[in-house]
């Protein structure tokens, strides 16, 4: 559900680099999704559409780069991803202890503009 | 001809820099806060109740309650002594950094010792919207079930306090604590935890002790 507000500020941050830089039309948007944040692609795309219109993202094409969870074992420095996006203890020494490295990712990347 | 900008802009931009901003202000008023966090009927508003009736003999406490309609919860929060703001989303699931600011002008808060934020029940999008809040508090309870940090990863991962409601009904309902806990280790290692019954009052003080303490931690920082 709160996608319809992160659509909005997606909306908002193109629009203003796409004007700082003279864009006529934006024609894509690059973003980055890691796969803890709670950002569903599919929702965003599904409020694109809506939110976009009469605005110089109208018509764009949404590219979705989503970066896997990558955890760090603290006790013996394994690293290692979700299996079937199921959180385990490490695969290697069993311990719960673990960082967070990559996942929490969400970001717009980059933009391109005629 | 088509041309490629690069940005690398965190889309909750806007609403970290209003978080940031809010946090300064919570700061400058000399004011302990916390943002209470959990999924429909977990028992925020009892926590917030049992709470009060800890802590209004000793300071001034404002709450901020949200929720999609009605005023219920700020009005339990009025009637155990807080002064009470509602907050409605109007179908948003969550309460965002620039609800908060508004919410935060409708009080003096040079008066306050404490903010109790109640977020909207939902245990998936609070998580994305930083408020500016001195703590993020995740309320868990026993019927939900043991596997909710296995589901709901990004509300645990970055909580700086757990409370776990209900313990009264444990007895009851398959949940096991063990596997409930590694989950909890694995996202957000040697989180401070307070089991707690509101029903029966069990474990509150030791809640409400942690609270005093951050009170008298900010107020002399």
């Amino acid at each position: 559900m709160h996608e319809l507000t992160i659509t909005e500020q997606i909306v908002e941050i193109a629009t203003r680099h796409g004007e700082k830089n003279e864009a006529e039309k934006i024609t894509d948007l690059y973003l980055v999704i890691g796969e803890l944040s709670t950002v569903i692609d599919d929702s965003v795309q599904f409020y694109w559409d809506l939110i976009a219109e009469n605005t110089i993202c109208e018509g764009a094409n949404l590219h979705f780069k989503r970066i896997p969870a990558k955890f760090l074992c603290l006790e013996c420095d394994h690293e290692f991803r979700l299996v079937d996006g199921e959180l385990t203890p490490c695969p290697h020494c069993q311990s719960n202890r673990m960082e967070i490295l990559e996942g929490k990712e969400f970001h717009l990347d980059s933009i391109n503009i005629v | 001809m088509t041309k490629k900008i690069s940005i690398i802009e965190k889309v909750q931009n806007a609403n970290d820099l209003l978080a940031a901003e809010i946090q300064a202000q919570l700061q400058q008023a000399g004011l302990f806060s916390l943002n209470l966090m959990a999924s429909p009927g977990a028992g925020k508003t009892s926590v917030i109740e049992k709470t009060l009736a800890e802590l209004i003999p000793l300071y001034n406490i404002a709450a901020i309650d949200g929720d999609i309609a009605t005023s219920i919860d700020a009005d339990r929060a009025s009637n155990a002594g807080a002064t009470a703001v509602q907050i409605n989303t109007g179908g948003q699931c969550h309460i965002d950094a620039n609800m908060l600011k508004i919410a935060l002008g409708e009080f003096e808060l040079d008066n306050f010792d404490l903010l109790l934020v109640e977020n909207v029940g939902n245990l998936i999008c609070p998580a994305s919207f930083k408020l500016g809040t001195d703590k993020n508090v995740l309320i868990a309870s026993i019927p939900e079930g043991d596997d909710k940090p296995y589901k709901y990863p990004g509300m645990y991962q970055d909580v700086d306090a757990l409370i776990i409601n209900k313990t009264d009904l444990l007895p009851y309902v398959d949940f096991d604590m063990d596997y409930f806990k590694q989950g909890v280790q694995m996202l957000n290692p040697d989180l401070l935890t307070f089991p707690i019954s509101c029903k029966t009052g069990e474990g509150i003080q030791s809640w409400t002790n942690w609270v005093i303490g951050q009170i008298k931690a900010t107020k002399s920082s």
